[in-house]
């Protein structure tokens, strides 16, 4: 009954890639008060094949997981015999190509954050490196205050992305401050094969209701998922929550690829 | 025997009258406090206190230094009231898991307020060691000003300082022997904090700064670096060059404990000579750690001083398995070993070819969030240390998949583990092998190595794993676990049978309240337990409490959340009731 009535409110953020990752979305919310029988029962196979443009905060469930294994195993066939497999997936935007990323669970792999960012920064080049870390030791302790404007909405709303730790987070909370403001239908008849064509994608961008974008320190307006989320905080000055119609003009990784490839 | 005829002789004499009437003890106080104040063990002293009221107060009065695990379950308050002589304090805060951002900020353990209580009551007090609390620049100024004594500050993992602390520290501790920062959250502003040392100071024994990102003021360094004759450990920071390197060892030569900064710099053939011969000038070198940005061809310098390492920490140092091997060829006394997964199974092949007494080994993913087909070690890279290195107690092991028969060829090869924990990178991981779940590898840990003290489990377990640990690991003290279990019995199992269990830590686990209830007489024998993202409700929760008052049940409530789960649970011991410094979005219930 409260789930009925949530599909109705959610807000749908992101590209819904097909039927499948559909009723990913619904599955975003409340984790706590969804049953696990709303499992990945509806995400067989295929999806790990499917890759896909789905953001980041595709709806799913804060604090999951998503083992593409765990399909693939046949262990998550019930719901009580194994551990929280049965919570839906967050998938990453990725390259085509490869498998799809595992998501990222707060908190886990259990590596402290120290010790993360010492291999990010590595990798980056010495100065950038520098600059980064002072940044996050800077940002420690204040907060860091974004405006939110979602399209429609009669007012803005502001968020201190320091409390999240991922994107999944982000859009729980996101999705709860809007919720009220969500027009129009949340389902909408995706295509049950998904191929990855830039044409594909028009039609899903327009049929998506709500797309995140964030403007980013240079002043470009990306779409949230694309980087870790760390860089995310550091980078992200606004948030604006847009109509999916109006984000076909930002370029989704997948979607150059698609370019490339075709 | 001898005092008692003491007694019966002296009956007349005021002394007797003064010994009988003081009860069982014949010793004088000061006596009794002498030969107590001996025992150095906590556990020792904790059995000692309770033998009569003479003996507890021997103990208090003689203790010098204390430990508190968790710093709500006592207050200052009552601290310095049962030890009046304190001269060092070890505090613990934060939940473990804060460490992986599952506590938010703001949380608590704050130190101010024990230091306002120790300025009075410990104004002697000469160490400071904390973990995982907040100290905040105030603190630290607090703190420099008001034991005139002090001597030992260490924080790890801690957070809400900057340098100014450390400056703080640095002008006012005129007797400082001991500045220990490793892994705090700190703010680095840049200043030139080292210079505040005062030129007629001294004292210095343990500089570690190594966390730090900007640069020091090396002059300033340098010189602190000579005049500091006792200095034993070093550990710089990243943008310490080889050079400066080079020019500190040949200050300090008698360093017992170093750690580099980066270890890549265009070097002249005389530099590197000059590095070279800075190091096996380095008699006293036990331990070695730092290597940020290795430039590997720079290694053999070190070759010189590895043979004296007994703790080698590259966990920072991204290495291949060629560059591991050269190096472990010359490092045959290492006890200690960190490293990073970059070696890959071919490396941990070298560490037990050339590391027969390693004791201790840690691998650190260098790409925890890696997608796809990552590197790393695996399965087999385990095996191997197990063969060559048939010592080893502590492993902390990173992998992506691995195997219930290599675990349990690897506690066959080593049954002495003390501490086995085991992070299989994805979540709900089986077997690869086979596909079953890893529940038979975590049995046979728990099976053979008797001495287990500390577990973390990981990968696809069913409740067996659990049966396997109540039934089997009596050490154990510690047991971390995520994404793992079929059922409340699994944490039930746990809880009644593992005698000695003093923390628990359980993520993403299906135990509700029926498992939370079932440690109902246990909690308040173990220090802490934390279950986040399981099954708990606020009204298991609420039972809990009811039930158990000297327990504090805490739930840390997210913003906008089911009301009616309890998604972060904390509970813990405490003779010093509820927080009285709860943030808004803990809950004391």
């Amino acid at each position: 009954m409260e789930k009925m009535v949530f599909e109705e409110t959610e807000l749908r953020l992101g590209l819904p890639g097909n039927n499948k990752k559909k009723n990913n979305e619904k599955k975003r919310g409340f984790s706590e008060t969804e049953s696990e029988t709303e499992s990945d029962e509806n995400n067989n196979s295929d999806e790990t094949s499917n890759t896909t443009v789905d953001l980041l905060l595709n709806l799913s469930s804060p604090k999951k997981e998503a083992n593409k294994n765990n399909n693939n195993n046949g262990v998550v066939a019930e719901n009580h015999s194994s551990p929280n497999n049965n919570k839906e997936k967050n998938l990453l935007p990725s390259d085509p190509a490869k498998p799809p990323a595992k998501a990222q669970v707060v908190g886990w792999p259990p590596v402290r954050s120290y010790r993360k960012n010492m291999f990010a920064v590595q990798k980056s080049s010495t100065e950038e490196s520098q600059k980064n870390e002072k940044n996050n030791n800077n940002g420690n302790g204040n907060g860091s205050f974004v405006k939110v404007s979602m399209d429609g909405a009669p007012y803005l709303r502001k968020v201190d992305l320091k409390n999240y730790n991922s994107y999944p987070q982000l859009s729980d909370a996101l999705g709860k401050m809007f919720s009220s403001f969500t027009i129009g239908s949340c389902e909408s008849e995706g295509m049950k094969d998904f191929f990855m064509n830039e044409r594909a994608l028009m039609d899903l961008l327009n049929n998506s209701d709500y797309v995140p974008t964030y403007e980013d320190k240079d002043g470009d307006w990306m779409l949230v998922g694309d980087v870790p989320w760390e860089m995310f905080v550091e980078s992200c000055k606004r948030l604006r929550i847009m109509k999916g119609k109006e984000a076909i003009g930002l370029a989704p990784r997948a979607m150059e690829k698609c370019k490339n490839r075709s | 025997m001898e005092c008692c005829n003491k007694r019966r002789m002296m009956k007349e004499s005021p002394e007797s009258n003064f010994m009988n009437r003081r009860g069982s003890s014949c010793f004088p106080d000061e006596v009794l406090e002498r030969v107590i104040g001996m025992l150095k063990s906590r556990k020792d002293r904790s059995s000692v206190s309770l033998v009569c009221k003479e003996w507890y107060n021997a103990e208090r009065w003689s203790r010098r230094n204390v430990f508190i695990g968790n710093c709500y379950s006592v207050s200052p308050e009552i601290l310095t009231r049962r030890f009046p002589n304190i001269r060092s304090v070890t505090l613990k805060g934060k939940p473990r898991f804060s460490d992986f951002n599952l506590v938010p900020a703001n949380w608590g353990a704050d130190i101010h307020f024990w230091l306002v209580v120790f300025a009075e009551k410990y104004p002697f007090l000469e160490e400071l060691r904390l973990k995982r609390m907040t100290v905040t620049d105030e603190s630290l100024k607090f703190l420099a000003r008001s034991f005139p004594n002090f001597k030992a500050i260490s924080l790890q993992n801690c957070d809400g300082f900057s340098t100014d602390g450390l400056a703080a520290i640095a002008a006012d501790c005129k007797n400082l022997t001991e500045l220990d920062i490793q892994e705090n959250v700190i703010d680095d502003k840049n200043d030139n904090w080292l210079t505040c040392f005062p030129e007629s100071f001294t004292s210095l024994e343990v500089l570690n700064f190594s966390i730090l990102h900007n640069d020091v003021n090396f002059d300033a360094l340098e010189k602190l670096v000579t005049r500091c004759k006792s200095l034993k450990t070093l550990k710089l920071n990243k943008s310490i060059t080889l050079e400066q390197l080079q020019r500190l060892l040949f200050r300090a030569p008698q360093l017992c404990e170093l750690g580099t900064g980066s270890f890549s710099q265009e070097l002249t053939t005389q530099q590197y000579t000059e590095l070279e011969g800075a190091f096996s000038n380095c008699k006293n070198l036990n331990t070695l750690s730092g290597l940020w940005v290795v430039t590997p061809q720079y290694l053999p310098v070190l070759y010189p001083a590895c043979a004296n390492l007994t703790f080698l920490n590259f966990s920072y140092a991204p290495l291949d398995s060629d560059d591991i091997a050269k190096l472990l060829v010359h490092c045959a006394n290492i006890r200690r070993l960190w490293v990073v997964d970059t070696i890959e199974d071919k490396g941990l092949e070298a560490v037990g070819t050339h590391c027969p007494l390693l004791e201790e080994l840690r691998v650190f993913p260098a790409d925890p969030f890696a997608e796809g087909d990552a590197r790393g070690v695996t399965d087999s890279g385990f095996i191997a240390v197990s063969q060559g290195c048939r010592n080893l107690h502590y492993v902390l092991y990173f992998c992506r998949h691995m195997t219930n028969a290599a675990v349990a060829t690897v506690v066959q090869n080593c049954p002495d583990f003390t501490h086995f924990r085991l992070c299989i990178m994805n979540p709900g991981q089986p077997d690869y092998r086979t596909s079953e779940p890893m529940d038979e590898a975590f049995g046979a840990v728990v099976k053979t190595c008797s001495k287990l003290q500390r577990l973390a489990i990981s990968g696809l377990l069913t409740d067996l794993t659990f049966e396997y640990i109540g039934k089997y690991a009596k050490n154990l003290e510690t047991l971390s676990v995520a994404f793992a279990g079929s059922s409340d019995w699994g944490m039930q199992c746990v809880l009644e049978g593992c005698p000695k269990l003093r923390k628990l830590e359980i993520r993403d686990c299906p135990f509700g309240n029926a498992a939370l209830l079932s440690g109902l007489e246990k909690y308040e024998s173990m220090r802490s337990l934390w279950m986040s993202d399981c099954k708990v409700t606020m009204n298991g929760c609420r039972l809990l409490a009811k039930e158990m008052p000297r327990l504090n049940v805490e739930v840390i409530k997210e913003d906008g959340s089911d009301d009616s789960q309890a998604e972060r649970v904390y509970v813990y011991r405490s003779v010093a009731g509820p927080r009285r410094d709860a943030p808004p979005f803990v809950l004391t219930l």
